[in-house]
């Protein structure tokens, strides 16, 4: 009996250290952000139904191809990532899935005013524009109808929505800007493994220009991804995906205005890279678990065997 | 030369040469362990088996990690954690194993606190303990430098630069700790000799002092009582156990230490399993950064107290006082006055001090982690302030008390 009051005594103060460093200190330290479920609320409602018929029209006239590929459509602007990054600061992505990865609203709203969907207002003004135009219309009388035209179109050459893998979603929202060399991911795609030397250096010498290209356009070189799984939570990822200016007020980093879903597969992605073997250690854990109760048991066997005779 | 016998079996032949029969008798058969006593004594045997732990998983992690402040973090976090097979249990024992280990030590101390088990005759198990502690504590700094993650690099920054003696300014003490004037391949080269090597064999020594210095005065008990070894084990030894009061090391003691270790290691794997977060602090998943501060710097839980207590105060006072909650310990046995080795319970005043000493150290320890504002370091100052108090009037409070 003393023994139980010693243990409960023992564990009481254990558990309200723990709870005091732990759980306690981190709410005091970091301000709590709750998730918006990626409804992007600030941005307007859509009022018009687009046509994909009309917005393949619409698209080409808007001039989007001009700066994105389109591979799925076999269109390409003939520029490098690299050149493209010296040109715009950074490559714009590939269209091709855009309509599946993006929430639709965003997208609307960013093709109106880049800087406004993407929060990043703060940077930009008259004499430093967005490297993204405004879309002013493609001569039809309804800017927010072709709006619409080109968004349908967008989601109509795309894969659907659950389609979307961890790969495709990271690589088109958040490829362009973040290395993450634990699953080989460099800006200019995944890095090759070469046969000469002199390859491999050529195309490091690549990254390492693509990266001052980002570098001076966003002020600093986004951070290596791989182990942020780890040094930041899945919630404040999922939030700060959500809206970066949430967390990290007046950074560099644009919203990226991915569906909750695509946000979902870019955090599985992150795991991939930081975090793989949790299967694995669940897994072993639960083993390890099984064994160790079966020690409990005949470590208690064994000393009530050798205690019977000291009572 | 000596003369030997043709020995009869393997077990004679070993006596012959190594004495180990007599060695079995004084350190286990009739090693007599007071037969009163809970699991709390068993701390100690929790502490050698999670010591071979750290040891065991060391040595794994030691096989493939780099020494190199370019690829110290890569190697932990992806070759050790993701390339290497189990490679991520080994870390997950290591780390988990580093903390609870602390865990288990302040209980272990506050154990023999509450019985007063480090007077009469056990001033050297106290104070061998004390250096066990101190050396342990160094072992886990030297240990976390080496992922050379965020933490790593800035916790280095802020602890190496209390060498520079508040403003004494020795600047070159520090740099001469460091080999560099920032954490930097020096730095990590020697943190790490120390982690695998100079420190792991200073604490294998003192464990060797600690346990030697165990033998003669043997363990307390749960109550105080002063117990004629010579008579108990006579009884013991005529078979009369259920009557003695005392025990043998093995295997009476050490069935239920097993059982203790068993129970501690279900707790133990939990945490390595499924609550690791408190053991990996996730800004050290951040890699070594000189130009980026993280926003807030502390230091792994168990130092958290003695943090608090330089913390609060102006440069130099902070550094006066934290070297004194380094040393203090040291010298319980001695500021401690009163002819009583029982149970704190049983001692008046000093079971108020026992149990403010124990509330005032949580306190500390919360406060050294939240961000010094505000409220949070007033409590701190508070609490360093009774810290220090506490030390001062125990001689007086413990003078004062009668003999039992
Ligand atoms: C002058 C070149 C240019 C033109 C024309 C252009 N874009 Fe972009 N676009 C960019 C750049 C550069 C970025 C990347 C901006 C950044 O990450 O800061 C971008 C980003 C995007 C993104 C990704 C936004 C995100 O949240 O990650 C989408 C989607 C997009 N553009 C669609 C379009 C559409 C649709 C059009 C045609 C109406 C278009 N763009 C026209 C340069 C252009
Ligand atoms: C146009 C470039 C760009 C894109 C696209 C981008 N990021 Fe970032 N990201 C940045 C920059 C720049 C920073 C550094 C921000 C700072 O420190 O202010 C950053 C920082 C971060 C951080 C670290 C935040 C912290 O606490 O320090 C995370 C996590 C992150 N990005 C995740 C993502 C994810 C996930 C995506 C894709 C959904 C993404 N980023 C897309 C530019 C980008
Ligand atoms: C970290 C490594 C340590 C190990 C492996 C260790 C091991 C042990 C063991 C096996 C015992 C005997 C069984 C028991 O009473 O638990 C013991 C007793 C003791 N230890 Fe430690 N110990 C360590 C650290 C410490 C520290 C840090 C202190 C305090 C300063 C300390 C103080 C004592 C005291 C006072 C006793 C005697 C208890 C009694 O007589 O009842 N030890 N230790």
């Amino acid at each position: 009996m003393k023994e139980f009051i010693i243990l409960a005594v023992v564990t009481f103060f254990s558990l309200l250290t723990y709870w005091l460093v732990e759980p306690f200190a981190h709410s005091q330290m970091h301000a709590h952000v709750e998730s918006e479920g990626f409804a992007y609320a600030d941005l307007p409602a859509l009022t018009k139904e687009g046509n994909a018929t009309r917005g393949a029209d619409t698209f080409m006239a808007g001039g989007c191809i001009g700066c994105h590929n389109v591979q799925a459509l076999g269109m390409e602007t003939g520029m490098s990532a690299k050149d493209a990054a010296s040109a715009y600061g950074v490559n714009p992505p590939d269209l091709s899935n855009a309509g599946a990865i993006y929430d639709a609203k965003f997208l609307a709203d960013l093709i109106k005013n880049p800087a406004h969907a993407t929060i990043v207002e703060h940077k930009f003004n008259d004499m430093r524009m967005h490297p993204m135009p405004a879309f002013y219309g493609a001569g039809g009388d309804d800017i927010d109808q072709e709006i619409a035209d080109i968004v349908a179109y967008m989601q109509s050459i795309a894969v659907q929505a659950e389609e979307v893998t961890p790969t495709m979603a990271f690589e088109n929202a958040c490829g362009r800007c973040h290395a993450v060399r634990y699953t080989n991911w460099t800006q200019l795609g995944e890095m090759p493994n070469f046969k000469y030397k002199k390859d491999d250096l050529r195309f490091q010498a690549d990254v390492l220009d693509y990266q001052d290209a980002v570098k001076a356009y966003m002020g600093k070189l986004p951070p290596d991804l791989s182990m942020y799984i780890r040094s930041r939570n899945e919630h404040f990822i999922s939030t700060f995906i959500e809206n970066p200016q949430s967390q990290l007020h007046g950074t560099a980093m644009p919203r990226t205005g991915v569906t909750a879903h695509s946000a979902e597969k870019v955090i599985e992605y992150m795991r991939m890279a930081g975090d793989p073997l949790v299967e694995e250690r669940n897994e072993t854990g639960k083993n390890v678990m099984i064994y160790m109760i079966f020690f409990v048991l005949f470590a208690y066997l064994w000393k009530r065997q050798i205690w019977k005779d000291l009572h | 030369m000596a003369h030997f016998e043709k020995a009869k079996s393997l077990n004679e032949w070993l006596d012959q040469r190594l004495a180990i029969n007599t060695l079995n008798r004084v350190l286990a058969k009739e090693y007599w362990i007071p037969k009163d006593i809970n699991f709390l004594w068993a701390m100690g045997m929790v502490l050698a088996i999670t010591f071979g732990i750290l040891l065991v998983s060391g040595i794994f992690l030691l096989m493939y990690y780099q020494p190199n402040v370019d690829l110290a973090f890569d190697s932990v976090n992806f070759t050790i954690m993701q390339e290497v097979g189990y490679g991520w249990l080994w870390r997950h024992v290591h780390a988990v194993a580093a903390s609870v280990v602390f865990l288990i030590i302040y209980i272990h101390m506050f154990t023999g606190i509450y019985y007063g088990s480090y007077k009469k005759g056990r001033e050297l198990i106290w104070i061998s303990g004390m250096l066990l502690f101190v050396a342990f504590s160094a072992e886990a700094f030297s240990g976390y430098m080496l992922p050379w993650g965020q933490m790593s690099y800035w916790a280095g920054m802020v602890i190496t630069n209390l060498f520079s003696m508040g403003s004494l300014e020795l600047n070159g003490i520090v740099e001469w700790i460091r080999g560099d004037y920032v954490p930097a391949q020096a730095f990590l080269d020697r943190f790490f000799m120390l982690h695998v090597l100079l420190i792991p064999v200073a604490i294998l020594a003192l464990i060797g002092v600690h346990f030697g210095a165990l033998r003669l005065p043997h363990v307390n008990n749960q109550n105080g009582e002063e117990i004629d070894f010579a008579v108990e084990a006579e009884k013991y030894k005529a078979g009369n156990k259920a009557a003695s009061k005392v025990i043998a090391f093995a295997n009476d003691f050490m069935s239920k230490d097993l059982f203790v270790v068993a129970v501690f290691l279900v707790f133990f794997f939990y945490l390595v399993f499924w609550n690791y977060g408190f053991a990996m602090d996730p800004v050290n998943f951040d890699p070594a950064d000189g130009l980026v501060t993280p926003a807030h710097i502390y230091p792994e839980w168990y130092f958290l107290w003695s943090y608090e207590i330089l913390r609060p105060f102006s440069k130099d006072i902070g550094l006066v006082a934290f070297a004194f909650a380094q040393v203090i310990f040291f010298l319980l046995p001695f500021l401690d006055r009163s002819p009583n080795a029982v149970p704190a319970n049983r001692r008046g005043l000093f079971s108020i001090w026992f149990w403010a000493m124990l509330v005032d150290l949580i306190v500390l320890t919360a406060m050294g982690k939240l961000p010094p504002e505000g409220i949070y370091s007033t409590i701190g100052l508070v609490a360093a302030l009774v810290f220090i108090a506490l030390w001062i009037i125990l001689p007086i409070i413990t003078k004062l008390e009668k003999k039992l």
